[in-house]
């Protein structure tokens, strides 16, 4: 019998040692039922395209505390797509200024969450934004 | 097939999607594998299970180092790696941590890692982590660990996939009542002890001599010996008990020697045949099961089951009952039914 399960690819790039939001975001998607990638600490952008082309996910999504945003994101999303894997979706959680938002959603980032972002919000997003992209890849 | 080509070329996103579409039960997917199949048999397939926390992921990860930069001047094996982590029952999700302690593999072309979860499988495996297994064989990888915690019936399904069954201990777990388990001696081909650094390792390693002593009262070996004991014609493969620590790379080398004395043995007792053989009854017999099952749940008329549940739930049935009435062996007994006592 057929069936069909987000799976979701959690890394913290770079070198923060943060991780609580990440873990908190793990299992929110985990009790929403989706399978989720947790990679863990001071991942590489490399390393991470390379989790995300294995596991075949549908979504990452990146935890960044360290203010370095700006140079990783551009990265990952360029491995992804020099990978083939364009349509996967990217999501940024963690400490983002308000001034880089919009730099980061033109570059192709999916959405952008604050501290204090109901994980519910994550998920609903996410159910969402893969239905789309099933929607548009029929 | 095109994405079969891509497979059969190195292409690894093409290897990845496969394995979703086989995850996920698709048509495509077994039409692709069953294209590859003739290509399936050469891998090495070594199971590795273990209660939770014993340090699994991070053995395999130190096997598949080893296997990748060999010590003795053989070329490295290219690795693949299927981690499963089980599926909430509750949820339907899952977290799949693995390859958290895998890091050291990142980079290396010749090592694919796949996680799964189990999707409502009742063993440590997923329904389709054999097919799964097999994608990566045809793909061309030369050795293919597989790591699922060992719960239940989980150590006996992974012993009939793989060729290898390594069993991970640690110490401290209640290793007394461990070593009473009956499957465990049956199944482990070569015996871990991780975190041997800890207090307990001793006791632990007793606790699964003397189960040994009770499988193979003819005695077993010590480490230094199994290899030319399991040389000797004839001879039956006596489970070594190995010690690691396998976050600092400790014992390692000599896991790596048995794996591949292990495969040696297998190949030259013609066990190798016998296995596969097993595991391909295993495999037929797992898929008829649940094809059988699902066949047959398509079949009922609408309510049926229901309305039995509810009667069994409202204890107007016995379980028993229920499934006769299931199986349309029997009528459902009306409530009037003398049988039923009220």
């Amino acid at each position: 019998m057929e069936q069909r399960k987000i799976r979701v690819l959690i890394a913290k790039p770079g070198l923060d040692g943060h991780d609580r939001g990440a873990k908190v975001v793990a299992r929110a998607l985990r009790d929403a039922g989706m399978e989720v990638i947790y990679t863990g600490l001071r991942q590489t952008p490399e390393m991470i395209a390379e989790a995300a082309l294995q596991e075949d996910v549908d979504v990452v999504g990146l935890s960044i505390l360290s203010g370095a945003h700006m140079s990783l994101v551009p990265r990952v999303l360029e491995l992804l797509r020099a990978n083939g894997q364009e349509h996967v979706l990217v999501f940024v959680g963690g400490i983002i200024p308000e001034e880089d938002v919009p730099a980061l959603l033109a570059m192709g980032v999916k959405a952008v969450y604050g501290p204090g972002t109901p994980t519910q919000t994550i998920v609903e997003d996410i159910r969402r934004a893969v239905l789309a992209a099933e929607g548009s890849a029929a | 097939m095109r994405l079969v080509e891509e497979v059969l070329a190195g292409k690894r996103l093409a290897l990845a999607r496969l394995l979703t579409l086989i995850e996920n039960d698709a048509p495509e997917g077994w039409a692709a594998l069953d294209a590859l199949y003739p290509r399936t048999g050469r891998a090495h397939l070594i199971g590795v299970t273990g209660a939770p926390g014993v340090g699994k992921s991070s053995l395999v990860n130190q096997i598949a180092r080893a296997l990748r930069h060999p010590q003795d001047g053989e070329p490295p094996k290219t690795v693949a790696i299927v981690a499963v982590d089980p599926t909430s029952p509750f949820t339907g999700g899952a977290l799949l941590g693995d390859r958290v302690r895998m890091r050291d593999l990142s980079g290396d072309p010749g090592v694919f890692i796949r996680s799964m979860a189990s999707r409502g499988a009742l063993g440590g495996l997923a329904p389709t982590t054999a097919a799964v297994v097999q994608a990566l064989d045809a793909a061309g990888f030369e050795v293919i660990l597989i790591e699922t915690v060992g719960a239940g019936q989980a150590e006996v399904e992974i012993a009939r996939l793989a060729h290898t069954t390594i069993v991970v201990e640690a110490p401290g777990g209640g290793d007394d009542i461990q070593a009473i388990k009956a499957g465990l001696l049956e199944i482990a081909d070569l015996l871990v002890i991780n975190k041997a650094d800890r207090p307990g390792a001793d006791l632990t390693e007793r606790a699964l001599r003397s189960m040994l002593d009770l499988g193979y009262p003819q005695g077993h070996h010590r480490p230094e010996d199994w290899a030319v004991a399991a040389a000797q014609p004839g001879a039956a493969w006596v489970p070594p008990i190995l010690r690691t620590v396998a976050t600092e790379g400790k014992g390692i080398p000599e896991v790596v020697q048995a794996l591949h004395a292990h495969a040696a043995y297998l190949r030259a007792s013609s066990q190798w045949q016998a296995r596969e053989q097993a595991r391909l009854k295993d495999i037929l017999d797992h898929m008829l099961q649940a094809a059988l099952l699902a066949r047959w749940q398509a079949s009922l008329p609408q309510g049926h089951y229901q309305t039995i549940l509810e009667r069994l739930r409202r204890r107007e049935l016995s379980p028993h009952q229920a499934l006769e009435a299931l199986l349309n062996l029997t009528p459902i007994p009306s409530a009037e039914d003398p049988r039923l006592v009220s």
